[in-house]
């Protein structure tokens, strides 16, 4: 065979794609999985767990080493972000948010002075940085943005709150990129403005974080605004201009929560395979039983699928193609993915996967929001059917 | 100063494992190739040694495997060597003990090495004696079942490993170690060091440009299999019920002293 410039598909990944998966794969089983348990119980924020993926490089794969990042493509990055998730999906969902929501809008949108400052230490690890977008009334209606924020001199003034931020109040949290609503324009719409709100900003704060039903060791927290008081210059990629830039992120960040959905599936899929195996009824393990068979490689088909589905969304954006509706089909469907498996996988453990003791009935909590977090089903509906033309 | 870390690859040491009856050799079709995890050790050690002399010391993996595995060497410099060598020849196919470090003694000396540090055993042979024979083939002091291994003005100090405890054993360079898992954990290889080791050099060297005698590979074998069999199952434990526990102690006691154990 003939090697050529175009060598047609190809489902290898390169060398150091591996290694980044392997090593993920590594930290997952080594550092990240057995935390996971007294993590969710005690809903406590990774942070030894951060400060290794930190160490290693992995809060800054996806920018340039100039920004204290690996210089990596998407497809590592995603490969990364499911091998995290599946030792727990709130670390991955904290390596996802950081990356894609919190320091993403700082590579497209800063400028250089603004990288060299913001983007830097969240390429290093040492900060975290939220990404504040939902409003406690505006959700996917985010061009409805009721924060206000009004230029007064020399700094911003801003009044509201933020709703279910990621990231937004660890001890190293940096501070929040929110949307923000600066005026109106000539055809009468609200103009949005994306603004950087540093952590000991007066007259802001982070709640205290939410009680939720999965991704509990993950950090989300309500933010207020009381007259919140920036400098003029925190800006992030020009005035009027958030609206389309923030779209823009989610685009991207659609993929890595595919990964984490698919990294929490194949955990669900991991533990049921090894049940069904060891588990004995009416004198042979279960996995001998059709009915547990079937079920196991209907996991199995899916979880293939959605991955396929999110490594060529990956490899779009990396051949810098048009990305937006294969990252919504992979987002919706692994999401999807993970809400089947991660119920078949409690139901294959029968009365153990309702304990607390089995990883699958966190799996099956920690499942659910993948359906609703960074745009819904319904929502990534609406997209895919607007990208079809309806 | 040059150290040289010896890396076998072996099979997977977590896949399931079948002997070949014919051969009697170990069936690695299917089965991943991996760094054998005692050497990850050594390796550990080595940039160890880097870190805390830093100038221009340099660590240099060296490999006896088939030319197909060798991309599996990546990983070690992603961990943080320098460069690699994989010493490989058909010929070399079904060395024993002797011939493999005998052959790797011949590579090694063309390579230059001040210190080589060579992990405890392979996951797969698991004889332990490689260490020993390629620091004699070598012609250098060998130190075996160090735990702790320091380098300061040109001269060895390690702690060995005894049934007991340890000894503080000092030598000259150059020299030959090879390390415990007390060594220290093997890092993990950052993602600056996988993307850094494509860069890297894995050169490779076949038995041409050595002088080797020949007594290597299968044909120069002083050692044969003759027959390869499970360990033999163990008996099922007996337990020993009691009331409580002092009658259960007795009951241990009259049963030790049975066997004579007591």
């Amino acid at each position: 065979m003939q090697a050529t410039m175009n060598a047609g598909l190809n489902f290898d990944i390169t060398a150091e794609q591996e290694a980044i998966q392997r090593l993920c794969r590594e930290l997952a089983d080594d550092l990240i999985a057995p935390a996971a348990e007294e993590l969710d119980a005690k809903s406590e924020f990774p942070y030894d767990i951060v400060a290794k993926l930190a160490e290693l490089g992995l809060l800054g794969i996806p920018w340039p080493e100039k920004y204290g990042g690996i210089g990596a493509d998407t497809v590592s990055y995603a490969l990364a972000v499911m091998e995290i998730a599946r030792g727990d999906a709130s670390v991955g969902i904290t390596l996802a948010a950081h990356t894609s929501l919190g320091s993403a809008p700082f590579y497209y949108f800063g400028s250089e002075e603004q990288k060299q400052r913001y983007l830097v230490p969240l390429a290093q690890g040492t900060t975290l940085w939220g990404f504040g977008l939902t409003e406690p009334g505006a959700g996917s209606d985010a061009g409805n943005v009721q924060t206000r924020a009004t230029l007064a001199g020399d700094h911003w003034v801003i009044n509201g709150a933020k709703a279910f931020i990621t990231n937004s109040g660890t001890r190293i949290t940096g501070g929040t990129t929110i949307t923000a609503w600066t005026g109106m324009r000539p055809d009468g719409r609200k103009e949005i403005t994306n603004l950087i709100v540093p952590q000991n900003t007066p007259g802001f704060s982070a709640s205290k974080k939410y009680r939720k039903m999965g991704w509990r060791a993950s950090d989300t927290r309500e933010l207020s605004f009381v007259d919140a008081q920036i400098p003029a210059e925190n800006v992030l990629g020009g005035r009027g201009r958030g609206f389309k830039q923030f779209l823009d992120i989610l685009d991207g960040g659609r993929i890595s929560v595919a990964a984490v959905s698919l990294g929490l599936a194949s955990a669900a899929f991991e533990a049921a395979l090894k049940y069904a195996k060891e588990r004995q009824a009416f004198g042979s393990a279960i996995g001998k039983f059709q009915a547990i068979q079937f079920k196991l490689a209907d996991m199995k088909m899916e979880i293939e699928h959605a991955k396929l589905m999110m490594l060529k969304a990956a490899w779009e954006k990396d051949a810098g193609r048009d990305y937006v509706m294969s990252a919504s089909l992979a987002k919706l469907y692994a999401g999807e993915v993970s809400r089947r498996v991660c119920n078949e996988a409690v139901q294959i453990h029968g009365g153990y996967g309702f304990m607390d003791e089995y990883p699958v009935s966190r799996y099956y909590r920690d499942q659910k929001v993948n359906e609703i977090g960074e745009g819904s089903n319904e929502i990534q509906r609406l997209i895919i059917a607007r990208l079809l033309g309806l | 100063m040059k150290i040289v870390v010896t890396v076998k690859l072996v099979p997977d040491p977590n896949a399931e494992k079948k002997i070949d009856a014919g051969s009697k050799r170990l069936v690695r079709t299917g089965i991943e190739t991996v760094l054998n995890p005692y050497d990850e050790y050594a390796i550990e050690g080595a940039l160890k040694i880097k870190e805390s002399l830093g100038g221009d010391t340099t660590v240099t993996i060296f490999s006896m495997a088939p030319a197909a595995s060798k991309e599996v060497l990546r990983k070690a410099l992603a961990m943080g060597a320098d460069d690699a060598v994989l010493l490989t020849d058909p010929a070399l196919e079904g060395s024993d003990v002797r011939g493999t470090a005998y052959a790797m003694a011949q590579g090694i000396k063309q390579t230059g090495f001040d210190l080589v540090i060579c992990g405890g055993l392979a996951d797969d042979g698991s004889t332990g004696g490689v260490p020993g024979a390629l620091a004699e083939y070598l012609g250098v002091p060998g130190f075996t079942n160090c735990r702790q291994v320091e380098v300061a003005g040109g001269t060895l100090k390690v702690q060995r490993e005894t049934d007991s405890g340890y000894q503080v054993v000092s030598g000259p360079l150059p020299a030959l170690v090879s390390v415990t898992m007390a060594i220290g954990e093997p890092r993990y290889a950052s993602l600056k060091g996988i993307m850094g080791a494509k860069k890297k050099s894995i050169a490779t060297l076949a038995l041409a440009a050595l002088s080797v005698d020949g007594a290597v590979g299968g044909d120069g074998a002083k050692t044969e299999v003759r027959a390869v069999a499970a360990p033999p199952v163990r008996e099922k434990a007996r337990v020993v019920e009691a009331p409580d526990g002092a009658a259960g102690a007795r009951a241990i006691f009259d049963l030790l002293k049975e066997k004579k154990l007591v």
